[in-house]
């Protein structure tokens, strides 16, 4: 569904993304780990159209897309969640999925809108009763939720999620997690995954890529990542000493 | 009856503040929705004011477009300049810093400048009032009846502004663009098109502005400058990027302004306008309602 082959950027001089290739099945939850600085979150903003890619093609159901405006590849039904909860916040929580709609508004007018609105208020009740609120004052995970309900808004085929756990406290990062699985499994989303947390990450994943200074250096089953000594010693968080005791 | 006299006075004074200051509000506000928009200070804003009352000017007097009509007519024909100012100068810019646009923005204004010299001469142009130029009294003050045009069609605008902002899509679109630049663009606004209509309502206000301060202060093709000057201490005053603490600061400003030059000197009153512009930026560099709290919920 979606196809990167041996894209490259930069910002100024800093070449970030080196030859990435990489590629997400209809259906699947693809898991992006790395260190920090590893070029994760520059490649999903490649993807979304917000970072310049200078060669290299990214398609989508077989359409090139690299270097599009990002509103034309949201219309392409990529959307993507980016990292630290961007949304509005000056605006209230309905403003903040209006706008998340805006497309939808645009292309079919206020009444789908509406009707889009209402379904996600099904699916995360809580924005309900906060929707009169501002943005800005709800917890970290509630702002999660809603970044995660506007960028759903375009009911898209494909999701892009950047550190959707960054800051939120564990039992939060499971509802959310527990959120991104049921999408796949009752809507068939597709998901692209970044995260620090790894171990929950591959958990829900069924594949997995690992990215090292600006080139992907690993693609796997998530099982066999989860396996894998050198991921579990970078990014699981294993003591190189339980790594050989169990040997 | 002393007494009475300075009460009079000091009215009259007001009044004439009010008329100002509204003008300053109006000018601030089209400096506040293209800041708010691109992040710079158009500094063609002053001309947009010119342009608006000297092509009010010739529908009127010259065409003898009636006064409605010409308002509207005039009004849109300094949109559309201001679209084509942003489709052909700012648009194109292939990586737009700050400065850069900046730079742009001042060359565009040499530009419109030099174009009304050639169209309108450098002469002042005058206009009828509104409505008649007979003076009423209030309280022993005289306060002509364009003065109330231009408080109520600031009025006026500031209903429509805030409507527009807060209950349309298109007005909401733009100030998602303003509060956060890659999130809009990732539901799906073309961030390039609000640059545009940030740019035509701006030169909207502007030509209004210019449009309803003509019949008082007679038009040339050089006011643009200091007008614009005025609007953005009004618009610093008032905060950057806050339209409802222009209005404010714009009024406060030509209160201030009018009472320096009934009480101390009508020849420093460009002065104090910018003294206070200057306290301001010592003092409270991020204006009057600009504080760390409205930053945070910065709007438009």
């Amino acid at each position: 569904m979606l196809r990167l082959v041996n894209i490259n950027s930069y910002y100024g001089l800093v070449h970030v993304l080196k030859n990435v290739s990489l590629h997400v099945n209809k259906g699947e939850i693809v898991t992006l780990i790395g260190a920090n600085g590893a070029g994760k979150t520059t490649l999903l903003r490649s993807i979304s159209g917000l970072q310049p890619v200078s060669n290299g093609t990214i398609s989508c159901n077989k359409v090139e897309i690299a270097n599009l405006n990002a509103d034309k590849i949201v219309k392409r039904g990529i959307s993507h969640v980016p990292e630290g909860r961007q949304i509005f916040r000056p605006m209230t929580v309905y403003e903040n999925l209006e706008l998340g709609g805006y497309l939808v508004y645009k292309s079919s007018g206020k009444k789908e809108q509406k009707k889009a609105i209402d379904e996600k208020f099904d699916m995360f009740p809580i924005l309900r009763d906060r929707k009169k609120q501002f943005a800005g004052t709800l917890s970290g995970g509630e702002q999660q939720m809603l970044s995660i309900a506007m960028a759903l808004m375009n009911k898209p085929s494909l999701l892009i999620l950047d550190e959707p756990s960054m800051g939120l406290a564990p039992m939060i990062v499971k509802d959310i997690f527990r959120v991104i699985s049921d999408l796949r499994d009752e809507k068939d989303l597709t998901v692209l995954l970044v995260e620090q947390n790894a171990n929950a990450a591959l958990k829900i994943a069924d594949r997995g890529y690992v990215m090292e200074t600006g080139k992907i250096i690993m693609e796997e089953k998530s099982e066999a990542l989860l396996l894998n000594q050198e991921v579990k010693r970078a990014y699981l968080g294993k003591d190189k000493r339980d790594i050989w005791k169990n040997k | 009856m002393n007494h009475s006299n300075q009460f009079s006075d000091l009215l009259q004074f007001v009044f004439m503040g009010i008329q100002r200051g509204s003008i300053y509000a109006l000018v601030a506000m089209g400096f506040n929705i293209i800041y708010n928009a691109t992040g710079v200070i158009n500094f063609a804003q002053g001309e947009f004011v010119v342009l608006g009352g000297l092509i009010m000017v010739s529908m009127t007097t010259m065409l003898h477009v009636p006064i409605v009509v010409a308002f509207f007519l005039s009004t849109l024909v300094v949109m559309i300049a201001g679209v084509i100012m942003e489709r052909f100068t700012i648009n194109p810019v292939k990586e737009p810093g700050i400065l850069r646009l900046i730079i742009i923005t001042i060359a565009v204004s040499i530009l419109l400048k030099g174009i009304a010299m050639c169209i309108w001469g450098k002469d002042s142009y005058h206009m009828d009032h509104f409505s008649g130029d007979t003076p009423f009294e209030i309280f022993g003050a005289t306060i002509l009846p364009q003065t109330l045009w231009i408080i109520g069609i600031l009025v006026i605008i500031v209903f429509f502004f805030i409507l527009f902002f807060n209950h349309t899509m298109i007005g909401k679109s733009m100030r998602a663009c303003a509060i956060n630049r890659d999130a809009a663009r990732l539901v799906g606004i073309n961030d390039r098109l609000a640059v545009m209509y940030s740019f035509a309502i701006s030169a909207g206000i502007g030509a209004i502005a210019g449009i309803i301060i003509t019949p008082i202060i007679q038009m040339d093709y050089g006011r643009g400058a200091l007008l614009g000057l005025k609007g953005f201490g009004a618009a610093v005053v008032g905060g950057l990027g806050n339209s409802i603490g222009a209005v404010v600061a714009g009024i406060i400003l030509g209160v201030i302004e009018a009472l320096g030059a009934g009480y101390i000197s009508s020849h420093y009153m460009d002065a104090i306008a910018l003294l206070i512009l200057l306290i301001v930026l010592f003092l409270r560099p991020s204006g009057i309602m600009g504080s760390s709290e409205a930053s945070r919920l910065k709007d438009f």
